[in-house]
């Protein structure tokens, strides 16, 4: 049987723990772990978990849920009918934004021929879960693969990567030789994890980047080991939660980032300051403003690392969790408008070409979407979220085979939610263009707090430490743009509610390990390059 | 005197029956103004909009001073978490969570489901010399009060005297009258004492219920003090059946009315969890919370909700509102993404949601599944006084007879 919570909608009712606390686990007050992969004899309790969801977060394989909807009738074109009916989609990348999309076809009635390309061999699975219960070993990486919530009937090209995009002639080449023409085509070739740039060192044996089952199972193994100390690359997401399970684990940890504080591009140093002092309660050695100069190894495995501080540490794992690189080279030629940023597209997941035309056969979906987003307006912004690669799939999905006036705009408020030290932090809107920020609800000392993002006086973001189940409010206010600061009276107002400035790192590149990465289009910023410009930079 | 209006009539015995046409009246405007002050809300958007909003409070002292004289204060939901706000409300509930369920004793609910089995199968093993029976005293009624005496560790045998108290502290959940208040306040002053007798006997005699919990182990968060303990304990053992009686008589009332589904929970005990979900949004047990209000004002579709203002929340009436759910009126176990109001949201989520979800999945199914040739006495049944916990306060039914438990896997 295979589960996914959706945790973004998580409230953490905690239901599914009581009626099932084999498979879902709560940390915390609020937080979920769950066992993505959990064996059929629990069928009942995971039916009763699924079924008590208040927000109806749990998603479970389609042989135990229950029938899904017939799709509503449609008043679709002939044009669009026989797409429809007969159309050829390719969907390339066969991940959580591809496999979404792939059901929402279905779903919505199409019975054309659809073909999956990935150049990962494995069927799509969750990452989420690799930084997290993976590590602290409750379940194995094999264990993650996404349930299917319909028969998708698609042709799998599984372990071969697309190559190329020809949109003269509507073929997409893959590295086997193949081309598949389509009527249709969905790019969610998501991203892929920024290596250690010194080549042999990022080859020591002890050295991991964290994106891929293989990533996962790896350092798993090496974590077991009893590693003398890890070294954490980085303190993003990826990087905080890696520090927050060593501490689980009992490993000794150092993490070591460029940054003034953790979580400083995704939500700012105020916040990053309280995550510091989290970590450090919890014994982690952090050292911020400091950068790891080389990677030093014996025989082929990693022993030591050399800090800017002039500190040398023993360590046999390193972590390198410096963010992403878009998986857009394969589009180099295509003439559509991508760059390091993503792939740019509307807001109804319709790619543009270079010249900012837009394109209505070449879909975008997931983590390498760059898409404008009304409710910053019109700005665009790319999101590292899993919801977000969810709610574009399905956009994308309708709107590949609807007529053009029933075509959906992607409007979904951005969110995201990390498990660290115990702690459930979530965020909903886009906390990095926010000028100011200020604790609207709950203590900071208590951990239990939620703060509001403002930009020019109005609110565009929240965060909530261990108070989730109070951010769709926030959701609501940053949707009508409601003025910043939020008024005093509130049934658990903060301890001290003054807007203080957000601090956020300057905005002119995608900070690394940042989730929202703002490309705007403010004059004060430059605008995205093409991307055959941007890889001659690089590889000069 | 001014005609009564559609709220007045939803609180008139005479509709209790069926209030849905009510409702759906109510909700052609989503947030109302009655004469005496009260904002009803019964559209879904709206009440989810205010139970999620920071400035939406649950205690009483917060209703402005021309209200607050109307609504008597009550001991026995005052101190509890019902009536408090956060931070304060979370602590507390935390305290008593932490006897209850996850994180610190995940496995509690879950592992009675063997004792609700074998009390079920008791209790409808004694229907066997019968034809007719009273679904809500024969089986909704002492059912959940067996469990919730278990797990509170209050003496099932005392169930007598704490009935005569229970019945007027819910009678006065919404209408009051003098009468009412006074007859409330006497049964509570008798219940707190009867419950502290009890906690000081578990203080010195601790044994595996939740009560002696409450009063021996200290959390990171230390203890209830002795009002809280006993408001919130009175709480639990009001909350903890009085709603589930009428979830179980409701659902057995629906069950009936749909005989497709009563043969479809015979064929497959499975169906007994959406089933149930179902009848949470269709039939809930809670249908509206009364005298709630706001610590500011408060802009809601199209009205200001001025700070202090009582608030009545018709979940009943969201649940079934057609810009939430399709056909809300049809009565189907296998909808898709069945999001409702049946236990509330938010900061006041029902404490004993899966408790109730349980029992009433045990119980609907033992009863489609024993009781052969099930009917209905008489439609509708009659009702309890209490339009907020709405159920029949009687449900005859007939059977052929009772049919040996089936031991499913
Ligand atoms: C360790 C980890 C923890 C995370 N935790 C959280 C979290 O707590 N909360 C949260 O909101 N999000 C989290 N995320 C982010 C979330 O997992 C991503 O947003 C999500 O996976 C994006 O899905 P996607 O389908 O867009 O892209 P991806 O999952 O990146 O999938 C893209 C797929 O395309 C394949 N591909 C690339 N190029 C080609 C090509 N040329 N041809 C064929 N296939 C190709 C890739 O190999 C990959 O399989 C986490 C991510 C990681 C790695």
């Amino acid at each position: 049987m295979r589960v996914v919570v959706d945790l973004t909608r998580c409230q953490g009712y905690a239901q599914c723990a009581f009626l099932a606390p084999e498979v879902f686990h709560m940390v915390g007050d609020e937080a979920l772990m769950f066992d993505p992969a959990p064996d059929d004899s629990l069928r009942k309790q995971v039916l009763r978990a699924a079924a008590a969801c208040p927000v109806q977060a749990l998603q479970v394989d389609m042989s135990i849920s229950p029938r899904r909807e017939a799709p509503p009738a449609g008043t679709a074109s002939p044009k669009t009918e026989e797409l429809k009916r007969n159309g050829r989609i390719v969907i390339v990348g066969a991940s959580l934004a591809g496999l979404r999309a792939a059901e929402m076809l279905r779903s919505e009635g199409f019975t054309g021929t659809l073909t999956m390309v990935g150049d990962e061999p494995h069927d799509p699975y969750d990452r989420p879960p690799l930084s997290k219960q993976v590590q602290t070993g409750w379940v194995t990486s094999a264990d993650t693969a996404l349930p299917r919530r319909c028969d998708v009937d698609a042709e799998w090209r599984l372990g071969t990567a697309a190559t190329g995009l020809d949109r003269q002639r509507n073929v997409v080449q893959l590295a086997d030789g193949a081309e598949l023409e389509f009527d249709r085509v969905l790019i969610s070739t998501g991203v892929r994890a920024r290596p250690w740039p010194v080549a042999h060192e990022a080859e020591l044996d002890g050295v991991f980047t964290l994106r891929t089952r293989e990533d996962a199972a790896g350092l798993r193994e090496k974590l077991m080991a009893k590693p003398r100390r890890v070294l954490v690359i980085g303190a993003g997401f990826t990087g905080s939660e890696m520090a927050s399970v060593c501490v689980e684990l009992g490993v000794p940890v150092t993490v070591a980032q460029s940054g003034p504080v953790p979580l400083y591009g995704a939500l700012g140093a105020v916040i990053g300051r309280i995550s510091a002092e989290i970590m450090r309660e919890r014994g982690v050695d952090l050292r911020n403003d400091t950068r790891v100069t080389s990677l030093e190894g014996d025989g082929g495995r990693l022993r030591r690392a050399h800090l800017s501080d002039g500190t040398v540490l023993d360590v046999d794992v390193a972590v390198v969790a410096l963010g992403g690189i878009r998986n857009v080279e394969w589009l180099q030629g295509s003439g559509l408008a991508v760059g390091e940023w993503g792939l740019a597209c509307d807001t109804g997941c319709r790619a543009f070409d270079a010249n900012a035309l837009v394109t209505d056969d070449v879909f975008v979906a997931g983590d390498v979407a760059r898409q404008r987003q009304p409710m910053f307006n019109y700005q665009y912004v790319t999101l590292e979220h899993w919801s977000n690669s969810v709610t574009q799939a399905e956009v994308a999905a309708h709107n590949m085979i609807s007529a053009e006036s029933d075509r959906w705009p992607h409007l979904a408020v951005p969110a995201f939610w990390s498990l660290q030290f115990g702690n459930n932090i979530k965020s909903v809107g886009a906390p990095p263009i926010a000028d100011q920020i200020a604790v609207t609800q709950g203590s900071v000392a208590d951990r239990r707090f939620i703060a509001a993002y403002g930009y020019h006086g109005r609110v565009v973001g929240a965060v909530s430490f261990n108070l989730g189940r109070r951010l769709d409010y926030y959701a609501g206010l940053i949707e009508q743009a409601a003025p910043f600061p939020l008024g005093p009276e509130l049934t658990n107002s903060a301890d001290d509610p003054s807007a203080v400035p957000a601090e956020f790192p300057e905005r002119t590149f995608p900070g690394y390990d940042a989730t929202v990465v703002v490309t705007g289009q403010d004059p004060s910023e430059r605008r995205a390059t093409l991307v055959h410009a941007t890889l001659a930079r690089r590889n000069r | 005197m001014s005609a009564p209006s559609i709220f007045d009539r939803v609180l008139d015995f005479a509709n209790r029956a069926d209030p849905y046409p009510l409702y759906r009246q109510l909700r052609e405007q989503p947030v109302r103004r009655e004469a005496d002050g009260t904002f009803v809300v019964s559209t879904y958007r709206e009440v989810q909009a205010l139970l999620h909003d920071p400035r939406f409070s649950n205690d009483r002292r917060k209703l402005a001073s021309e209200y607050a004289g109307k609504i008597p204060p009550d001991e026995a939901s005052g101190g509890s978490f019902i009536r408090t706000d956060p931070p304060e409300h979370d602590r507390l509930r935390r305290i008593v969570t932490r006897q209850f369920g996850p994180p610190h004793r995940p496995t509690r609910i879950a592992d009675l489901e063997p004792d609700l089995e074998r009390i079920v199968t008791a209790l409808i093993d004694g229907f066997a010399d019968r034809h007719q029976v009273d679904i809500v005293a024969d089986l909704a009624y002492p059912f959940p009060v067996a469990v919730i005496c278990d797990l509170l560790g209050v003496p099932a045998e005392d169930e007598p005297r704490f009935r005569e108290w229970v019945d007027p502290i819910v009678d006065s959940i919404s209408q009051l009258t003098p009468d009412r208040v006074a007859k409330r306040d006497s049964a509570t002053r008798d219940l707190g004492a009867y419950l502290n007798g009890l906690a000081e006997q578990r203080r010195r005699n601790p044994g595996p219920d939740m009560l002696s919990g409450l009063v021996t182990d200290d959390g990171p968060e230390g203890r209830l003090d002795d009002q809280q303990l006993i408001s919130g304990l009175m709480l639990l053992l009001v909350a903890g059946h009085e709603t589930t009686v009428n979830l179980i008589a409701n659902g057995t009332l629906t069950l009936l009315r749909h005989p497709q589904w009563l043969e479809r929970l015979r064929q497959d005990p499975e169906s007994s969890i959406r089933v149930v979900e179902e009848l949470l949004r269709y039939e809930p047990s809670v249908q509206f919370l009364p005298d709630r209000t706001c610590v500011a004002d408060i802009e809601i579709a199209g009205m200001t909700v001025p700070k202090g203002a009582p608030l009545t929340l018709m979940l009943a009436a969201a649940n079934r509102d057609p810009a939430h759910v399709r056909d809300p009126d049809v009565f189907d176990p296998d909808r898709d993404d069945n999001e409702h109001l049946g236990f509330g949201s938010a900061t006041h989520y029902c404490f004993g949601a899966p408790l109730a979800r349980l029992e009433a999945q045990i119980a609907l199914t033992q009863i489609a599944q024993r009781l052969a040739d099930l009917r209905l006495v008489e439609d509708p049944p009659p009702y309890r006084p209490s339009p907020v916990l709405r159920g029949p306060i009687h449900l005859p039914v007939t059977y052929d007879k009772v049919k040996p438990v089936e031991i499913t896997g």
